[in-house]
């Protein structure tokens, strides 16, 4: 029986000639990676395991990104430790304020994954490398301690969904827009355990940041990973830039798939995910023009902070203005990202319509710092969970969207389709 | 291995962000964490739950975020066990990495209610409802996963 894409690179970095579904296996690893939340707990584990040595310095990753700047004296303290860590064993790739970015952002920028590349990370959205053609998924702190010493992490083989998208997306559709569609259609553990398989025609049609971002909320569909066929779109995007051996992998023809779903990409509407799971998908015309009232919105993220998402944002937002009562925050997911809209004249368009442009942090998302939700307020947001209290006080309310509908709304007021504000 | 105490039971989806908001995650100490577990789900958690006690919920329990938190916070407030109709994956690791007992068992999930006494034999899986009188069968984890946890957690299995 054929293999599906993961689980031919799978196999290929556990030395098998072939693997299946729900086999477990060892592999070894080609990126660990780890925040300033999760490497603490993870250094923790490693210091109580009697570790004295990493397996490759070169193969491990600290970006201090979630509470930082530091959001206050504790925060201060996780990055201080990571930081005598990094220094201690001499980690090659950790990135402090000044180089860091949105670790999901900052790790394809900087080469450090690629095509058949196996990376773990602990945090959930490690997913995101899938968009480049590699086997990525989140694990938590142990598992990176573990992964951190020995060079290896234990998988069960996952079976597949494969979505095949078709068609050309409307102007304003974006990945965001396809990946939210697909988890209002299979729920939010529609992929439980598994992978999802993206191809089909309608690639052609999705730039590598579209890609990121649909990989990158795999996991809110409880997928183990989320991964695209490797393409000239790929190709142009990693050549260059990705430090290590490309391996193209490709599936078999005989692979099987636990289900097919196939998606026009044509159909596709500018889309929301409501309160509180990203399950939750409503198009636009199925919301009233003054439904939803927004206190906030937040254009940035592991999800959506890319130049291309950033330029949506700013077609939107040239020459209006934020509407009065709403606060807009855009952050630019990495240093490079934010040069490059600064010379693209992009933050002229963002301050002069009333927005701030933060410099690069995962702040608000989890409701960390930098914009932080009171007691009944509603914000519309690219990122990437809308669960209770995700983005501050328990009664706030987060509603998922692409770059263009936030920015569309953050000029109405009010949740809007992007075709609307003219 | 036995586990015996009363349950609080939650529905489906119970997410990370509920378990242990971000906000407390600026520490990685296991008190401090314990001290907030649950809270945005069930403010008065930490005042009523005792050494011992079970968490029951429905599908996916522990979606989300990677934090390992989250498990750590459930652990050190005294949970014994958590029995699910299904977990998230990163949550079913990270509680067989740091020794948390979970089980995962449609009927019991269902079936439970807050306030049950419920006993649970780990070697046989069997989950007893003192309350009922009812018993249930768990799923029995793979060979290689009971390796990791006779081990002590994942550290211990990799460094032996």
């Amino acid at each position: 029986m054929g293999m599906t894409m993961s689980q031919k690179i799978l196999a290929a970095h556990a030395g098998l000639e072939s693997v299946k579904a729900g086999q477990l296996i060892e592999a070894k690893l080609d990126m660990v990676l780890g925040n300033d939340i999760t490497s603490p707990v993870a250094i923790n584990v490693f210091n109580d395991g009697n570790a004295c040595s990493v397996f490759d310095n070169t193969k491990i990753a600290m970006v201090m990104d979630h509470f930082t700047p530091n959001k206050d004296i504790k925060a201060a303290e996780q990055c201080a430790q990571v930081r005598r860590f990094a220094d201690k064993y001499d980690i090659k790739n950790f990135y402090d304020v000044g180089q860091m970015g949105i670790e999901h952002a900052l790790l394809p920028e900087k080469g450090l994954v690629g095509p058949g590349s196996l990376c773990i990370g602990a945090d959930s959205h490690t997913c995101t490398y899938g968009a480049l053609g590699a086997f990525s998924t989140g694990v938590g702190s142990t598992d990176m301690a573990a992964g951190m010493i020995s060079g290896k992490a234990w998988f069960k083989v996952p079976s597949a969904i494969k979505f095949v998208l078709t068609g050309k997306p409307a102007e304003h559709i974006s990945g965001k827009d396809v990946i939210l569609h697909i988890i209002g259609k299979i729920g939010v553990d529609g992929a439980l355990y598994r992978s999802m398989e993206f191809v089909g025609d309608g690639l052609q049609y999705l730039n590598i940041d579209d890609r990121l971002c649909i990989a990158n909320m795999a996991i809110e569909a409880g997928a183990k990973n989320g991964i695209f066929p490797v393409d000239d779109i790929t190709r142009e995007y990693t050549q260059g830039r990705f430090q290590g051996e490309p391996h193209e992998y490709v599936a078999d023809d005989d692979a099987e798939y636990d289900e097919e779903y196939v998606i026009d990409l044509s159909t596709l509407r500018p889309t929301v995910a409501f309160p509180h799971l990203p399950e939750n998908a409503r198009t636009v015309d199925e919301i009233g023009e003054t439904e939803v009232k927004i206190d906030q919105a937040v254009i940035g993220s592991c999800t959506n902070g890319r130049i291309t998402d950033l330029r949506a944002a700013a077609d939107i937002l040239r020459g209006k203005k934020v509407a009065k009562g709403v606060r807009c925050i855009i952050i630019p997911g990495t240093q490079s990202v934010y040069l490059q809209a600064m010379h693209e004249g992009l933050f002229d368009i963002f301050i002069e319509a009333g927005a701030v442009v933060s410099t690069p942090t995962c702040g608000p998302c989890l409701g960390g710092h930098m914009g932080i939700l009171a007691k009944g307020e509603k914000a519309v947001t690219t990122t990437n969970r809308n669960f209770v209290g995700r983005m501050g006080h328990v009664e706030s309310e987060v509603y998922l969207a692409s770059p263009a509908v936030a920015a569309a709304s953050a000029v109405t007021g009010y949740i809007t389709d992007p075709a609307k504000v003219k | 291995m036995k586990a015996q105490g009363t349950v609080h039971k939650y529905g489906d989806n119970v997410d990370t962000d509920v378990i242990i908001p971000a906000r407390y995650l600026n520490t990685s100490s296991h008190k401090e964490l314990a001290s907030h577990c649950m809270e945005d789900i069930d403010i008065d958690f930490t005042k009523k739950v005792k050494e011992g006690d079970i968490i029951v919920a429905e599908k996916n329990f522990g979606c989300g975020s990677s934090r390992e938190h989250a498990p750590i916070a459930i652990k050190a407030s005294g949970i014994s066990c958590v029995i699910a109709s299904t977990f998230a994956r990163i949550f079913y690791r990270n509680a067989i990495n740091i020794g948390l007992p979970i089980l995962e068992c449609d009927a019991a999930s269902k079936e439970i209610k807050s306030g049950d006494e419920v006993s649970v034999d780990f070697d046989t899986g069997v989950i007893t409802d003192i309350t009922t009188g009812k018993t249930y069968q768990a799923e029995p984890f793979p060979p290689f996963i009971q390796g990791i946890i006779k081990d002590g957690g994942l550290i211990n299995h990799v460094t032996k």
